[in-house]
């Protein structure tokens, strides 16, 4: 148990770090490895939480696939770091005091949350979706039995979002530029002989 | 103190939550900061989540947690798209800059 604490405090300070340092550090590409760091972190967390898969999933989808779209981003918009930096104790006074009126009223939800009765599910007590006992079954197999009998039709709602938004930012950023040569297939099967073929008759003598 | 319970979960995704708007707030130059910030107020979101799921022994918290992160993803890739193109048209991804629509 004690050991348990120890990993919980290591992986919640390093979350919390790395998340102050994504918004303070001073160029983007550091923000992006230090949310990289974050998630690996909250990864750990879920971990010690139980819930595995989503650990996994979150390593996968957000430091395989997301961060990296982030960095080539980054990279790819070459943003001077210096300029961006401006205006930031500007906007200091307003956004820290709305910070620290979220937070407070955050931990006051928590704190009366947790002096008032014990936490019980939304059905009186009973979890609508109970999980299995402990050890019982793996915490995936028990996600996958859920997700694909009662939560089909959200999951492929969930699909549906995913095919929009691949769509959405192909469209986004396709982009037909002038001036560029590039074959056209259609073109070139579509040409016929007798368009462009021209048979002479050269008078001898007279050049064409 | 070493004894982890709920409350400190959701501690630590109230922290993050108030650090992704933070960063809403604060950097006002950068976009891509801002989608970072926006990132990780989902992550606290799902920390809570799946707190809250382990706690009651519920597996619709996590099931949830899923859906909460494919949209991020599909967040992500809209907003990058937009601001690939945007950068592409204007030269610069400044929010100051970014006031067409104002009228």
């Amino acid at each position: 148990m004690i050991v348990q604490g120890l990993i919980f405090y290591l992986f919640a300070t390093v979350a919390v770090a790395s998340a102050v340092m994504v918004i303070a550090a001073r160029h983007p590409v550091h923000s992006v490895l230090f949310l990289i760091l974050a998630f690996f972190n909250a990864g750990g967390l879920f971990v010690l939480m139980g819930a595995e898969f989503l650990a996994m999933i979150l390593v996968v989808v957000y430091v395989g696939a997301v961060a990296v779209l982030f960095l080539f981003v980054v990279m790819m918009l070459d943003v001077d770091a210096v300029r961006l930096r401006e205006g930031f104790l500007h906007y200091l006074p307003i956004g820290g005091m709305v910070g620290l009126v979220l937070f407070a009223e955050l931990a006051v939800i928590v704190g009366g949350y947790f002096s008032g009765e014990a936490v019980t599910g939304v059905h009186g007590g009973a979890p609508a979706m109970p999980g299995p006992a402990v050890g019982a079954i793996a915490n995936t197999e028990a996600l996958g039995r859920v997700l694909y009998t009662d939560y089909v039709y959200l999951f492929q709602a969930a699909g549906l979002v995913l095919l929009v938004a691949m769509i959405g930012s192909i469209v986004l950023t396709l982009r037909q530029r002038e001036g560029v040569k590039h074959q056209n297939v259609s073109r070139q099967v579509a040409r016929q002989p007798e368009d462009v073929v021209e048979v002479v008759k050269v008078q001898t003598g007279s050049g064409v | 103190m070493l004894q982890i319970g709920l409350e400190h979960y959701l501690i630590v995704a109230a922290i993050l939550f108030t650090l992704g708007l933070l960063g809403i707030f604060l950097n006002r130059k950068n976009v891509i900061v801002i989608l970072m910030s926006v990132e990780l107020m989902l992550l606290a979101v799902n920390i809570n989540l799946v707190a809250f799921s382990t706690h009651m022994q519920d597996l619709t918290g996590q099931i949830f947690a899923i859906f909460v992160l494919t949209v991020a993803a599909a967040e992500a890739a809209i907003g990058l798209a937009i601001l690939v193109v945007y950068h592409r048209n204007r030269g610069s991804i400044e929010v100051e800059d970014i006031n067409l629509m104002k009228g």
